[in-house]
């Protein structure tokens, strides 16, 4: 194998880039250096979306259906981020939902009882605080999880299995059993719902610099690679990336655009800014959800942590080769500490949008997620031996999960079959991810 | 060679034990600048024991390690990289699921002024590092679970020299190589050499290291049969001292030495 590359490769290019094939398909992927494997999970989500679209008669893939999905994704896609890194160094979070309960119940009781007898109701400083405690606990939650992992010894499932239990048991103890409602009006935004999202105006601002950041990467990536003459991609398939990019982010943004506020709620709007009812009726686009902002932003901070940053290249060598790791002088038991921690954040993260979106919090709130959540990394091409896996797969993973879930509530299937469902889908992907791995080896 | 200045390195009476078993027992050895030691002994004669203590993989229960004749307190492998010592484990620690570049600096990555990892750094300097070493080497981009043993190999031995070690630790050096690629290695080291960097290869097959060798260190049961100058011994008597802990004239007898009646 190595011989044929080495003699296949006379110029200056290596690895993948060098070798000349005939296949115009695989001339393209090489070109653009797309992942064959994260575009398997796209066509997997076309399918989904399209065998849903047909089967429901045209309900699932519109503007208002892909939008509440994108809000449903976000909480099990933010956890997803962490779930990934914790996975790649061969360890487990059973702990998430639980994490999420009682993290969202400490926000609930914070800015639902202590908080308004300081400031009064829906003081502007009441989220912040809220917000902060709860990701203070998360965190803490998590570092206590990620020290008794590391420096006792304690095998990681069963640390999170325990925790899974205390944090449940945890949250019930907080209020006694009850509910907390409602939350604040400027915390609730975090749930996305027609005020908690940013509108067409800005939701095309937000297109536009993410298709300038897309622009100004690739750019850079070019002129890095130029600057100490390592193979470039053509042309022609940087413009294919940009454009292929650009598509994406404006078409995401004009189906959000496309989700218009309720009747009722536009027109509750209109009487109250004493705008005329048009004819037609009124159409205010909805806009970006903030929960999907917030998703997206906790992936590209978690993407640059885990691929620009020290810390991320650790988590992999401990994945790839504890011991190596260990011998090249990294302090691999810290890291594990600083990845728990991490998670629980995320955790506290995800709470909030959840308890935001419930406008409550309750005490079975994120049950189950922790299965979903690592489901979704898994099926994101994490792998459970370690060392491998990509956060934005597990951010599609998560989609994945849920655009199957919600497909099947349009189709009115029940919620045990539902799980059945999901259940089997998740062994098959992770079947058909040892295939694709056997083969491309 | 004699002693017209002070070791790199010398281990002292070292000793160490895992439960109730001594592993090495009053272990002296010791090693000059541009010159290569071999250790040898039979599996489980406690040489890699030894040697990673030095590497700080292992801590001593009791001995001392002096380098350039002062008293070095090695902890844990992070000390050991500040002393200039570097390890090409016989298992090749590298990480198999990243390139070739992340490996070299695994633990000491360039950053830039961001605190970001400086990525395009490392691989040029990869770049030219690996193509000092071994010029057929192309895979750059591709994690190191895909290259062949010897390319794993050069990939370990560069990520030592990146940094300038002094002292050089490889433990069964050839062990998974096939024949061109232990000559490779074999040039390699003479390379080292002149460069006046100190080796230690560790080995359980005489024929591996006898001829790369200045002096042998001959280990059994966790001592220290004896030591002698490979001019001085043929691979017959180092054989003897393996074996049997016989020591031939030409060697100096150590603690683990056959007592003779």
């Amino acid at each position: 194998m190595a011989d044929t590359v080495q003699t296949t490769t006379n110029s200056k290019t290596s690895g993948g880039t060098g070798q000349a094939d005939g296949n115009p398909i695989a001339h393209f992927f090489r070109a653009t250096e797309i992942d064959t494997r994260m575009l398997g999970m796209v066509g997997a989500l076309l399918i989904i979306w399209v065998g849903f679209h047909i089967l429901t008669g045209g309900l699932f893939l519109t503007p208002r259906n892909l939008w509440n999905l994108s809000v449903q994704t976000a909480s099990v896609a933010v956890m997803a981020t962490g779930m990934v890194l914790v996975i790649v160094t061969r360890n487990i979070d059973l702990s998430v939902g639980s994490i999420l309960g009682f993290t969202g119940m400490i926000m609930g009781v914070m800015q639902a009882r202590f908080l308004p007898e300081i400031f009064g109701f829906n003081h502007p400083a009441i989220w912040v605080i809220a917000l902060a405690c709860g990701l203070v606990v998360g965190g803490l939650i998590g570092t206590l999880h990620g020290l008794i992992i590391a420096f006792l010894g304690v095998p990681s499932f069963i640390v999170t299995l325990g925790g899974l239990l205390i944090w449940r048991g945890a949250t019930w103890f907080v209020t006694s059993g009850q509910t907390v409602a409602p939350m604040d009006a400027n915390f609730r935004l975090m749930g996305g719902g027609t005020e908690g999202s940013i509108g067409a105006t800005w939701s095309w601002v937000v297109g536009v610099l993410a298709c300038l950041a897309i622009i100004a990467a690739i750019i850079n990536a070019r002129r890095q690679r130029k600057r100490f003459h390592f193979p470039r991609r053509p042309i022609w398939a940087e413009y294919v990336l940009v454009a292929l990019g650009c598509a994406i982010v404006l078409g995401a943004v004009s189906i959000a655009n496309d989700y218009y506020w309720p009747v009722n709620i536009a027109r509750r709007y209109a009487e109250a800014n004493n705008i005329p009812w048009p004819e037609g009726g009124l159409f205010i686009s909805q806009g970006i959800a903030i929960p999907v902002l917030m998703a997206i932003a906790v992936g590209i901070v978690m993407t640059f942590i885990a691929t620009r940053l020290r810390f991320g290249r650790y988590v992999f060598a401990i994945g790839g080769n504890p011991e190596a790791a260990e011998l090249a002088g990294i302090k691999t038991r810290w890291v594990t500490v600083k990845i728990f921690g991490l998670m629980g954040i995320l955790c506290a993260i995800a709470a909030a949008i959840s308890t935001a979106r419930l406008n409550a919090a309750t005490n079975a709130q994120g049950e189950l997620d922790e299965l979903y959540t690592i489901a979704a990394a898994v099926i994101g091409g994490t792998s459970l031996a370690g060392g491998m896996g990509s956060i934005a797969g597990a951010m599609l993973g998560a989609l994945v999960m849920q655009s199957l879930q919600s497909g099947m509530v349009l189709l009115g299937i029940d919620t045990p079959f539902q799980r059945i469902v999901v259940g089997a889908v998740l062994v098959m992907a992770v079947w058909l991810d040892t295939v694709y791995r056997s083969r491309a080896k | 060679m004699t002693d017209q200045n002070t070791p790199l390195v010398e281990m002292k009476n070292i000793s160490i034990s895992f439960g109730g078993i001594h592993a090495v027992e009053n272990a002296s050895v010791d090693l000059f600048p541009g010159e290569v030691v071999a250790l040898l002994g039979h599996n489980g004669a406690g040489k890699s024991t030894l040697i990673k203590i030095l590497s700080g993989a292992y801590r001593r229960d009791g001995g001392d390690i002096l380098i350039n004749g002062e008293t070095a307190d090695i902890r844990n492998p992070r000390d050991a990289k500040k002393y200039g010592i570097e390890t090409i484990y016989q298992t090749l620690a590298v990480a198999d699921n990243v390139d070739a570049a992340a490996n070299l600096y695994l633990g000491r990555e360039l950053q830039t002024k961001w605190g970001t990892l400086d990525d395009v750094a490392m691989e040029a300097n990869t770049r030219e590092v690996m193509g000092r070493l071994n010029p057929n080497f192309k895979r750059f981009k591709e994690p190191v679970k895909a290259l062949s043993g010897g390319q794993r190999q050069s990939v370990a031995i560069a990520r030592a020299i990146l940094f300038d070690a002094r002292i050089l630790i490889m433990d069964e050096p050839t062990a998974a190589l096939g024949p061109q690629e232990t000559a490779q290695v074999g040039d390699l080291i003479k390379q080292l050499k002149r460069e006046g960097i100190g080796i230690f290869l560790i080995s359980h097959d005489i024929h591996d290291v006898f001829d790369l060798a200045d002096r042998v260190f001959v280990m059994k049961n966790g001592k220290v049969v004896g030591h002698a100058r490979t001019d001085d011994v043929t691979k017959d008597e180092v054989l003897g001292m393996i074996i049997l802990g016989k020591v031939p004239p030409g060697a100096t007898p150590g603690p683990g030495a056959m007592k003779v009646a």
